[in-house]
């Protein structure tokens, strides 16, 4: 524990970047206050770009008319659900590894705004599906997919909300994110699988397969700034987190006692 | 290690032979839900036939999400579970035998019971059968998932309701796989790959799942 | 430039319902949770602040006796 601190001490400032050194609450408290603005400044600005390109540089679309546009949010949306449950269980595998507190703490100040996404997704995909497909709800293999994925969300929040214990929270919290993680493609199979059996509902989300330029760029752009505004809001929960769990410990007492506005 | 699974295994059955009630909750539970189903949808036999899969499958689900919940409780209550997180032995075979002791208590049952449902659904033999056939191989899969749950909410209050919503998505490929035999079955399909899957997934939470479950154990009794 | 005036941005062809729902409440949304955030944050530091005064003062309480 003291041992990488020190080291890292003797290099005030360098370039090369001890990262063990950040794996502490307390070297990573400031760390994430000035990493916070730069999220938010990136997130604003990625998402008016993104908007801007969405709205009034891509073109209607001949075949669904301006309902499309709902891809701008959609596509991002589900694409950052399925990122930050990667990401939650890859920081509880290093938590479980490395013994490392901030790990756990990482994975579940990212889980809310995970299942923030898988909601959206979920949303938005509905709101797409009653001008195109004629119906809110279709037993789509992404759509189900996407609904389970936000159960697995609510099981994980659930299940730490439970547990008064911290470390208990973190390492169960941890193992049912994994197992989630390993069955979240099995799920994916398994629906889609079933889909085709039901011939029903078996209409794809790939509704544009010779997608213009600009909407790819649209939803890039807007999927980076879903990105950005990901990273700051799991910084800013983090940084909660750490307060609310290390009250009790020297560097909180000292940071409190510092000014409370002071990042 | 053949000699502690034969033990805990024994020892398992033992006890719930002397509290017989307590398994026939798991069985009760599912023979109420299966007969209500007709209830509620109308006793249209084509009807009946086409959801009796689904209805079974959701019924065994909700049988073992039920009962699973009990699977450490007594062993956590008495002291017995201490007991076994500091034995020699590894805590993922004791779990397997607990586990293996749980599906013949509740799992076998609800297999055995199963053609005297379909009968009420008016499936034919074949597809009885089949239904029986997918649930011998699909109930090992939830007791065993349902087994990590179980560890994992061991005495927390709202164990219930949390256990649902940890487990039941994990659920979901067995559901579809075992469930949708029948419809290919009905649908002139051939139904090896669904037998194919449904092992596949038993074989999966056979390796994954007493080691997940030991691993909980240890952390809620940390 | 894809619209005329204000008024067909808004109709969107036709789906405004739609469009709007969907960006509406994703806004909404991240509203919400920046808000509860900078409101956790706010009662985490609150309590932190509480916790270190009354420590300052069992620490001034005990090196006195």
């Amino acid at each position: 524990m003291s041992e990488p601190q020190s080291s890292a001490a003797r290099l005030p400032g360098a370039p090369g970047f001890n990262l063990f050194h950040y794996a502490s609450p307390q070297t990573f408290y400031p760390l994430a206050g000035r990493l916070l603005w730069p999220c938010w400044l990136l997130a604003a600005a990625l998402c008016a770009i993104g908007l801007y390109i969405g709205f009034f540089v891509a073109p209607t679309d001949a075949t669904q008319g301006d309902s499309y546009r709902i891809i701008f949010i959609h596509v991002p949306a589900a694409w950052m659900s399925m990122v930050v449950y990667l990401a939650m269980a890859f920081w509880c595998i290093v938590g479980l590894i490395f013994n490392t507190r901030l790990s756990f703490m990482m994975s579940s100040a990212l889980a809310p705004t995970g299942a923030l996404w898988a909601f959206v997704a979920l949303w938005t995909g509905a709101l797409w599906g009653k001008p195109t497909w004629g119906t809110y709800w279709v037993w789509d293999a992404r759509l189900t997919s996407e609904l389970i994925l936000f159960f697995l969300y609510c099981g994980y929040m659930a299940l730490q909300a439970a547990i008064d214990d911290p470390r208990r929270a973190d390492r169960a919290g941890a193992l049912i994110a994994i197992v989630g993680a390993v069955n979240v493609p099995i799920i994916y199979f398994s629906v889609k699988w079933w889909n085709t059996l039901h011939q029903g509902a078996s209409v794809s989300l790939t509704a544009a397969p010779t997608m213009a330029t600009t909407m790819l760029w649209g939803m890039l752009v807007m999927a980076l700034a879903a990105w950005a505004y990901t990273v700051g809001a799991a910084l800013l929960r983090v940084r909660a987190i750490m307060i609310e769990r290390e009250r009790h410990t020297d560097w909180v007492r000292q940071l409190a006692q510092g000014g409370g506005s002071r990042t | 290690m053949l000699s502690v699974f034969a033990t805990v295994l024994r020892r398992d059955l033992l006890l719930a032979w002397r509290r017989r009630a307590d398994v026939l909750t798991a069985l009760g539970f599912f023979l109420l839900v299966t007969s209500l189903f007709p209830l509620g949808v109308g006793p249209e036999p084509e009807q009946l036939a086409q959801i009796a899969a689904g209805v079974m499958w959701v019924a065994a689900l909700l049988a073992t999400l039920l009962s699973v919940t009990r699977l450490f409780e007594s062993d956590e209550a008495d002291g017995t579970l201490e007991q076994m997180l500091l034995s020699v032995e590894p805590l993922a075979v004791i779990v397997l035998a607990k586990v293996c002791a749980y599906w013949l208590l509740t799992g076998l049952p609800l297999v055995l019971i199963a053609p005297l449902i379909a009968l009420q659904f008016s499936l034919s033999p074949q597809e009885t059968g089949i239904v029986c056939a997918t649930l011998l191989i699909g109930t090992p899969t939830l007791s065993l998932l349902g087994a990590v749950g179980a560890a994992l909410t061991l005495g927390l209050r709202g164990g219930g309701a949390l256990i649902a919503l940890l487990v039941l998505p994990l659920y979901v490929p067995v559901l579809i796989f075992g469930a949708g035999a029948v419809d290919r079955w009905r649908a002139g399909l051939d139904v090896d790959g669904n037998f194919a899957l449904l092992g596949a997934c038993l074989l999966v939470s056979l390796a994954v799942a007493p080691l997940a479950s030991a691993a909980a154990l240890r952390i809620a009794q940390d | 430039m894809n619209w005329e005036s204000a008024r067909q941005f808004w109709e969107m062809g036709g789906y405004g319902f739609f469009v709007w729902g969907s960006y509406g409440v994703t806004a909404l949304l991240v509203a919400a949770e920046l808000l509860l955030l900078a409101r956790r944050t706010k009662q985490a530091r609150a309590l932190a602040t509480q916790d270190a005064a009354l420590a300052r003062i069992d620490a001034e309480r005990r090196s006195g006796s």
